[in-house]
């Protein structure tokens, strides 16, 4: 049985302008101590994602399809079981960590707070050593537990956010945009510590950037979304280095590796913005931006077929120039 | 496995931040207290414009009453030196209040220090009184409000908190005047109309004690209800700018009870700019009983501060307000103090 | 971008016009589908039309001590349907030439408040510097003093009348608006449009006559309709403790002379509680009409 598997995963939010579809029809599977990567510009339905694997999701949000962690839908359990699920089970670390913690609480408090909540049993000693431990794990000195949010620095606080999230030992945990904030060095020191800790715990990370070579480097499998939609699946090495559809191209090309004289030669970005939700054009989503776009683009979309073994495109061209 | 903490590059990365231990709250103290001496001072010279150069003839407003002929007017200007500059006058008077002369009532003829340390017990008690039950049930009914936002508790609490907000406190305490003292219809009076206790009873004992709560209980009710609608606004307010926090988030994602998340996580939060609030007005103490105390005649600063009114006793309404804007300066250098021990981000 | 073919060219300014003509449309859409904000709007439109009506609703002589007709502090009848006061006059009367004085010195008392603290604001706000500190540090002391207190030494020592209990009103209610605009103004200054308007050249007058004001405009409007509320509360409190203007009637004054001739005491509630629920009436629509404004005006408290 899958660790996380999602099912036809719909969201979407009521607003004063209209339903905001966040989420359509995603599918996506991650088996224990896998690490799947979730890419795509920001708006494209990734954090929504996210918060929906642990039913997070605002009152404003109506969910269809199923999300099975275990094998079970969250989606329609029980408030008791989903309490026990949540960190236990499966954890998040969430992008910001300045807002994520309490200001007010010390974190040594924040990161017992679980372990309190769901072992019960489980003596104060036994939570302190733990949590030092765990501190420890990511990087920081036990006695960093006295420290309130504001007084670390934005890489300190997003370990502590890692620290929190495996404070459990969950079998899965959610990364959403975990380096975000972060500059380029404390941002590699950080996703160093969490691969790190993902491997030698064996659990699964659902992984979500907006960087493909940071998702490239972590991931085993990675998923495209554009639109509220998964546009391409595959093997991480495979579809950073040879990308099917056009936007997977555009979003590589827009993070060149180092020493690769191809990308020096042609820098590559990618005009005009994400589609509005709301007023998604016909077709596929990606058509108004794509280079290769065709009249046939617009007129349905494209479903996500596998165009070579382990490969799912969903794009009408893609067919045609292999 | 390696850890990035060893490496010194790593550390000298993440300290990036400025970061300030110890002597923090220091110096956001000394701050708030040079900010309270500063007021302190403009209100001694908003005191001294008021009641001494506005009213154009000081001896006519200080000495009404008592001054008749030119020699006692002039006799009066000497003792006040107020035939002196305008300068040389500020510092007598300065000098005067540091050494607690703050004149004397022409209403009581006593010193107005005295008066006022005489009649401050029975406001302390009844605004100290209302104001910890207000803050108590107000803060109860904003949490339970804010939390279950639109709800029936929520719309009923909010309508009646502004409906509240909206009444004069002591139309209010006429109100229940009429009702419960008074009586309506065939309902007896249950409460007395006014005053601090029965002209029989010996306050200091049981009978007497009881025989002073009994008195309290309708003005007691009724600035509970008038400060009740300010808190409970206030603490549903600042719940709400909680609400949508990512912190909240968190403590969801990790598994708590909803009732665990508001109580453990969001409230403690909303809870500092109420706290401040509750703080500063019990600095409004005698402004708050200035009307209450008039209409159930209880003998406090308010009634002393209407009493002055009619005569009207300068002097002596000097006095109350000085006390009453030290009482707020002095309340709001406590909430500052407070607020800075409350929250970690000041504290430390 | 071009413009496309049949379209005229707009110059900036018309431009800038019809934005803020369909953002005030915007606005008003919004505050129409806030039930409590339109309720007291509807009130006050009533209140308002009394006021300005008193005249031919109740004759003016219905005031005069002298040409009153009724008995004392009679109880309702068909004749005076609010009954008498303790000299024979109609009680509504009374009511209807009540909301005038109380509605003139609540707004009137506002515009005064408005003025100052705009302009303690914006000055403490913009300019910054030892004058914005000095003015920031007034602005707070101010907000110390209790409010009754002096606004009683105020009146006590300026005299009765309406324009001083106008002045004292006015002058004791600003620091909170003071406050709030300051923090508008800061908040505003930092945006890069107006860092690109300084670097084009533009001075003082134009950056707080085109960008401060028109952005400030919309939060003081909304905290104009709460300040009319508090004046109104303290024009009853002054009224009540005999410090309003003792030749006319208002609702705090006929209060006052309610309690002073015993009306609570002989249970003659036609003539302390139809003034009272008048002030909770008119304070509360104010209010609400004032919360529902900044719902609409501040995108922040929107989202809510």
């Amino acid at each position: 049985m899958s660790l996380l598997k999602l099912k036809g995963l719909s969201v979407t939010y009521r607003t004063e302008e209209g339903p905001l579809p966040a989420v359509r029809d995603v599918d996506l599977t991650l088996e224990r101590g896998e690490v799947v990567g979730v890419a795509g510009e920001s708006g494209c339905g990734k954090s929504t994602l996210a918060s929906t694997v642990l039913r997070l999701q605002p009152s404003s949000a109506t969910v269809s399809g199923q999300v099975l962690v275990d094998g079970e839908d969250v989606l329609t359990m029980r408030w008791g079981d989903l309490r026990a699920l949540r960190w236990a089970g499966a954890s998040i670390v969430f992008q910001g960590a300045l807002h994520s913690l309490n200001a007010v609480r010390r974190v040594g408090q924040q990161i017992a707070e679980p372990i309190q909540l769901h072992e019960p049993s489980v003596g104060a000693a036994e939570v302190a050593r733990r949590v030092g431990d765990l501190l420890e794990q990511v990087g920081l000195p036990a006695s960093r537990a006295a420290s309130y949010p504001h007084q670390l620095s934005g890489g300190q606080r997003q370990r502590v956010m890692i620290a929190m999230a495996l404070a459990c030992r969950p079998s899965l945990v959610i990364a959403d945009e975990p380096t975000t904030a972060l500059d380029v060095m404390v941002q590699a020191q950080v996703l160093d510590v969490l691969s790190g800790l993902v491997k030698e715990l064996g659990v699964g990370m659902m992984l979500i950037s907006h960087d493909l070579s940071v998702l490239a480097d972590m991931s085993d499998r990675i998923a495209v979304m554009y639109g509220g939609r998964v546009v391409e699946q595959g093997p991480a090495d495979q579809l950073f280095t040879d990308p099917l559809h056009p936007y997977t191209s555009a979003l590589s090309a827009s993070f060149p590796r180092i020493g690769d004289p191809a990308a020096r030669y042609a820098p590559a970005g990618l005009a005009g913005d994400p589609p509005d939700p709301r007023e998604l054009p016909p077709g596929c989503s990606f058509a108004p931006r794509c280079s290769l776009a065709i009249p046939d683009c617009t007129t349905a979309e494209p479903p996500l077929e596998l165009k070579r073994p382990g490969r799912g495109v969903a794009c009408i061209r893609v067919g045609e120039s292999v | 496995m390696t850890l990035a903490a060893a490496d010194p590059a790593a550390a000298a990365a993440e300290a990036g931040e400025p970061r300030r231990r110890g002597g923090g709250y220091r110096r956001y103290a000394l701050g708030k207290v040079l900010g309270a001496l500063g007021s302190l001072v403009f209100m001694l010279v908003v005191n001294f414009f008021l009641f001494r150069v506005l009213p154009g003839d000081p001896a006519r407003t200080l000495g009404r009453g008592r001054l008749s002929t030119p020699e006692q007017i002039a006799e009066f200007n000497k003792t006040y030196g107020l035939d002196q500059p305008v300068l040389q006058q500020f510092l007598t008077f300065l000098d005067n209040t540091v050494h607690g002369d703050l004149g004397y009532s022409i209403l009581y003829h006593r010193d107005v220090s005295e008066v006022l340390v005489e009649r401050m017990w029975p406001t302390l008690l009844l605004v100290g009184t209302s104001t910890v039950l207000a803050a108590l049930i107000g803060v109860w009914l904003g949490i339970r409000a804010g939390w279950d936002r639109a709800s029936r508790f929520d719309r009923f609490t909010t309508g009646g908190s502004l409906t509240l907000y909206s009444m004069p406190e002591w139309w209010l305490g006429l109100l229940l005047i009429a009702a419960f003292a008074v009586g309506i219809g065939p309902l007896p009076g249950l409460f007395p109309t006014g005053g601090l206790h029965s002209v029989d009873a010996d306050p200091s004992s049981l009978s007497g004690v009881l025989d002073t709560a009994w008195h309290l209980t309708l003005p007691v009710i009724t600035l509970t209800l008038a400060y009740l609608a300010d808190y409970a606004l206030i603490m549903r307010g600042s719940l709400i700018d909680e609400l949508r926090s990512d912190y909240l988030t968190t403590a969801r994602a990790k598994g708590l009870r909803d009732a665990l998340v508001r109580d453990r996580h969001a409230v403690p939060n909303a809870l500092l700019p109420t706290t401040t609030v509750v703080a500063l007005n019990f600095g409004f103490v005698v402004a708050g009983a200035i009307t209450i105390e008039t209409i159930f005649s209880i003998p406090g600063l308010g009634l002393l501060t209407t009493d002055a009114l009619q005569v009207p006793d300068y002097w002596l309404l000097q006095g109350v307000f000085m006390l009453s804007s030290a009482a707020v300066i002095t309340a709001n250098l406590a909430a500052n103090l407070l607020y800075g021990l409350l929250d970690p981000r000041v504290r430390t | 971008m071009s413009t496309t073919s049949g379209t005229v060219t707009l110059t900036s300014r018309q431009l800038a016009r019809r934005r803020r003509r369909a953002a005030r449309a915007r606005a008003w859409r919004r505050f129409r589908q806030n039930r409590a904000g339109m309720a007291g709007l509807v009130v006050l439109t009533v209140v308002v039309l009394v006021a300005l009506l008193a005249p031919v609703l109740a004759p003016a002589d219905g005031l005069e001590v002298t040409h009153a007709t009724g008995g004392v502090l009679d109880a309702p009848s068909g004749e005076y349907w609010l009954g008498t006061d303790a000299n024979g006059r109609s009680v509504l009367t009374l009511l209807i030439w009540g909301a005038r004085i109380s509605l003139f010195v609540g707004l009137m008392a506002t515009v005064i408040s408005m003025l100052i603290g705009t302009l303690v604001g914006l000055t403490s706000g913009y300019f910054g510097g030892w004058p914005g500190a000095v003015l920031f540090r007034l602005t707070e002391w101010f907000l110390v003093i209790p409010f009754l207190p002096l606004a009683i030494v105020l009146a006590s020592v300026l005299g009765r009348s309406l324009v001083n209990i106008v002045i004292v009103i006015g002058v004791t209610s600003w620091p909170g608006t003071a406050l709030l605009i300051r923090s508008q103004v800061l908040s505003i200054k930092e945006r890069p449009y107006i860092e690109r308007s300084r670097a084009l050249g533009a001075g003082h007058r134009h950056l707080i006559g085109r960008h401060l004001l028109p952005n400030v405009v919309p939060i003081v409007f909304a905290n104009t309709t709460l300040t009319v509320a508090v004046a109104i509360l303290s024009e009853t409190t002054l009224s009540f403790l005999g410090l309003g203007d003792p030749t006319r009637v208002s609702w705090g004054s006929m209060l006052d002379d309610a309690y002073g001739v015993g009306a609570i005491t002989t249970g003659s509630w036609w003539y302390f509680v139809p003034p009272g629920v008048c002030v909770v009436v008119v304070v509360l629509s104010f209010t609400l009409v004032g919360q529902a404004l900044e719902e609409v005006l501040n995108p922040k408290l929107r989202q809510r």
